[in-house]
């Protein structure tokens, strides 16, 4: 796993407090996480705090699995 | 009770009446406080007059650039926003089937628009945070109605109905939105009334006067307060009995 996707799956894991088994790439923040649309906007928030990026609404709009923000940072982070 | 010492408060059209009331309200209750408005040199004057803990942000909200810069100045300036106050609003009053399309675009801009986009800006930093209080100024007009401000009326109407439903929102990260409905109060606004208007006026406030920019501020201290965590999606109506609501 890549230090990205640990990093996010950490974020997640707190944010959400959910089991770290359930944390996979193909996982939904709301299907499969129980996150709410307010969490998803945290989520976002959080990601461009630990990566130091800025993520657009657009953008973050597209995020809704764990892989789906791992590929984006890993394609935009520094 | 209502101790402010360490929050971080942003308040609009701080010198106006009210808004500058409730500036200094804040203020003694120990908050750190950015006045906002359109007239520098009143703002630096309360300011000086604050003392310590007080910053000058000024900004003209019917242009879409300065409200953007405003909340980030205020969080660069104290480190961070708790306390939201969109106090600032202007008049531009005609009979309905003579206002015009700038009359209604302009009021609409300042009172409704811009107190969304201010609160857009700073209810990430209070999701963050995981505190924030966001007050509006509305009228008691938003909810009577009154001949000759439609425009003011819906922007105020419209401040309220954006209230409670940001209020349902954020409720869960402990972020309050309320709104605070004036009645009649001695401001530059209800100076502009002639002597007929303010008689008539007076014969319908049970209370027999006008009221005061402290007495506005007295709810906006409770709705900033961490006691008043309870209260979100409210509006506290302050009008001596005009309108019970």
């Amino acid at each position: 796993m890549s230090d990205i996707a640990e990093r996010v799956k950490k974020i997640v894991i707190e944010h959400l407090g959910v089991d770290a088994e359930k944390v996979t790439d193909n996982a939904s923040f709301i299907d499969d996480l129980g996150a709410d649309s307010l969490d998803n906007v945290e989520l976002v928030m959080a990601f461009e705090e630990e990566f130091g990026v800025e993520i657009p609404d657009d953008a973050a709009e597209t995020i809704q699995t764990v892989g789906d923000a791992v590929s984006f940072l890993e394609k935009n982070s520094a | 009770m209502f101790d402010l010492t360490g929050k971080t408060a942003l308040v609009t059209g701080a010198t106006g009446g009210i808004g500058e009331a409730i500036a200094r309200a804040l203020h003694a209750r120990g908050a750190t406080v950015t006045l906002s408005g359109t007239r520098e040199e009143r703002l630096a004057a309360l300011a000086s007059d604050l003392g310590e803990r007080a910053h000058v942000a000024a900004a003209n909200l019917s242009s879409r650039e300065d409200v953007d810069g405003l909340v980030p100045a205020a969080e660069a300036a104290m480190g961070g926003l708790d306390i939201l106050v969109n106090n600032a609003g202007i008049t531009r009053d005609n009979i309905f089937m003579r206002m015009k399309d700038e009359e209604w675009d302009q009021v609409l801009e300042v009172n409704l628009t811009a107190a969304f986009r201010l609160t857009r800006a700073a209810i990430k930093g209070m999701m963050k945070r995981r505190y924030g209080r966001i007050i509006g100024i509305t009228s008691i007009v938003g909810v009577t109605g009154n001949p000759g401000q439609v425009n003011y009326a819906a922007a105020k109407a419209g401040l309220i109905g954006m209230s409670k439903s940001l209020a349902r929102e954020v409720a869960s990260r402990n972020i309050t939105v309320n709104t605070i409905a004036p009645g009649f109060i001695e401001t530059a606004m209800t100076d502009a009334l002639n002597e007929k208007q303010r008689t008539s006026i007076l014969e319908t406030i049970p209370a027999g006067r006008l009221g005061s920019g402290d007495e506005i501020a007295a709810a906006a201290v409770y709705l900033a307060s961490t006691e008043g965590a309870y209260v979100t999606g409210q509006t506290i109506h302050v009008n001596g009995g005009m309108a019970m609501i």
